[in-house]
């Protein structure tokens, strides 16, 4: 009780200067007109993919990192690479910024006809960087792990520290999800299902980190969500027994739901594939809705800027401790959708690899 | 809205990102970690096993311990009851042959003593003889003297004596 009290406590001594500063800036500076905040671009900003990594605004002046454009086009005009920043003044070298429309903050070409045409966009974006970034992270905590191993005797010493950490997590993931959905030959899939694990709770802790290089929402975005789970229904389908496809075309139901219609396999066949797309979708839409929450919950202090001080300071109290609820929550979040996808791919190989019942 | 379409672009660059993410921690990452962590769990349990067994012997061990001190110590009280045995049968038997001696020695000492008796009675005996002859030399010396009449008795006296001597001899 009393560390609660300490913590707003020391909450309010931190925000009591910004309160009374812009209690004195309002009414003097008629800057009021720039605190209109644009709802939709604050908030789909944040979460969608872009071109350049947008860092902070100085001065209404957008301080960014631009990244790599690569576009081969589809009319012919060839394959160019070059620096995002040369979109911000709008057309280059035939390609530009679409900013409303089918393809709305896209890179588009004109057609012969005039219209907007899609060219083919292998850009760096930012979840591209994002992704590359936070995989360079993930292999090297893993291989220094590992080397840990290689230059110890597990059997003789304990690792502690952050080999501790993993070796920790790697055994809950192998011991609690992997040997107990997989069954007995685990061992085959254990490497991908620990990728798939730590793959995922990386980018969904990076994505909460609200600087660079974290804060860009990857595990947040279907295009993401949608390879991972296709590299599980991948591992199911290449590697299902006869049993699992016996199942599928003709399962264990009377004749009729079989034989003329043939009912119960299209139902098993639909349930292929909404097995990983619930995996897709259950990933992509619970962390962008946590990113949608916390700048949500952030926005209200900017909301509340025209109110006056006291409104203003009192919900920005409340925003800070709820934005701080809200990360925790999304801490607890990005462990367990990590969990919960790596989970649910096992079981999904585990069933594919099903002995038949000899009852 | 672009929110829900994947871009092709990133779905090209995540298969090729995660699948060598993949590759990399598939080959040199999660094997190895996992197998040091099985190899130290075996181990583990092998330790736990050999620790069981160990103390099983050690139990084992206590037991047979304790067998083989009642053994012992039923030994050592047999022993002890038969040394006990042996030493009244030795104090019995040289109880016996002291005694058998002593009857010996007693038999013996009495032989002598008979024999001494004996042969002091064989010297009194003669030497009361002699006093008594020398008695009798020395009455028949005064009787003589006095009397004439008494050589009669000398010659009876002589003959006398001389035929005990005979008979002695």
């Amino acid at each position: 009780m009393s560390h609660c009290r300490v913590i707003l406590a020391f909450l309010f001594v931190l925000l009591f200067p910004v309160i009374l500063s812009e209690a004195k800036d309002l009414p003097s500076g008629g800057a009021s007109q720039e605190v209109d905040l644009d709802m939709d671009e604050y908030l789909y900003g944040h979460v969608r993919d872009s071109y350049e990594w947008h860092i902070t605004t100085i001065n209404g002046k957008p301080v960014s990192i631009p990244l790599p454009v690569i576009v081969i086009s589809k009319v012919g005009n060839g394959a160019h690479i070059f620096s995002s920043h040369h979109l911000e003044e709008g057309e280059y070298e035939g390609f530009s910024v679409a900013h409303s429309g089918k393809y709305e903050n896209k890179i588009v070409e004109k057609g012969p006809d005039g219209s907007e045409i899609r060219p083919w966009d292998f850009s760096i974006t930012k979840n591209v960087l994002g992704l590359m970034i936070n995989s360079v992270l993930l292999v090297v905590i893993v291989l220094l792990t590992a080397r840990w191993y290689r230059r110890h005797d597990a059997a003789e010493e304990v690792p502690t520290g952050g080999t501790g950490i993993m070796e920790m997590m790697v055994t809950m993931v192998e011991d609690d999800i992997i040997k107990d959905c997989v069954g007995e030959d685990y061992k085959r899939y254990s490497p991908y299902l620990l990728t798939a694990f730590f793959f995922i709770f990386i980018n969904n802790l990076m994505g909460i980190v609200p600087f660079f290089p974290g804060g860009a929402n990857i595990t947040g975005n279907i295009a993401v969500t949608l390879v991972l789970a296709l590299f599980t229904f991948f591992t199911v389908n290449i590697f299902g027994n006869k049993h699992y496809w016996k199942d599928i075309l003709w399962p264990d139901v009377p004749t009729w739901l079989k034989v003329p219609i043939p009912l119960m396999p299209v139902i098993e066949i639909i349930g292929m594939f909404t097995k990983p797309f619930s995996l897709m979708v259950r990933l992509f839409a619970n962390i962008l809705a946590g990113h949608f929450m916390i700048l949500g919950v952030i926005a209200v202090i900017f909301l509340t800027a025209k109110m006056g001080a006291a409104v203003n300071g009192g919900l920005t109290v409340v925003a800070v401790i709820l934005g701080v609820f809200m990360d925790c929550l999304e801490l607890l979040v990005a462990f367990i959708q990590a969990y919960v996808f790596t989970m649910l791919s096992a079981v999904f190989i585990g069933l594919s690899r099903q002995k038949a019942e000899t009852s | 809205m672009s929110l829900i379409t994947p871009d092709f672009g990133l779905l090209v660059w995540m298969t090729l990102i995660f699948g060598i993410v993949f590759f990399v921690l598939a080959k040199w990452g999660f094997p190895m970690i996992t197998d040091s962590v099985q190899k130290r769990a075996d181990r583990i349990n092998e330790s736990i096993q050999k620790a069981r067994e160990a103390e099983e012997r050690l139990r084992n061990l206590s037991s047979e311990q304790d067998a083989l001190i009642e053994k012992a110590r039923k030994e050592q009280a047999a022993i002890l009851k038969e040394a006990a045995a042996s030493r009244d049968a030795l104090i019995e038997q040289a109880k016996v042959q002291a005694r058998d001696e002593a009857a010996k020695i007693l038999e013996q000492a009495q032989t002598r003593i008979t024999a001494e008796k004996e042969s002091a009675l064989r010297d009194v005996r003669k030497e009361v003889a002699l006093l008594s002859v020398a008695v009798a030399e020395k009455i028949l010396r005064k009787d003589l003297n006095s009397d004439k009449g008494h050589d009669e008795l000398i010659g009876k006296l002589v003959d006398e004596v001389s035929s005990s001597r005979d008979l002695n001899s």
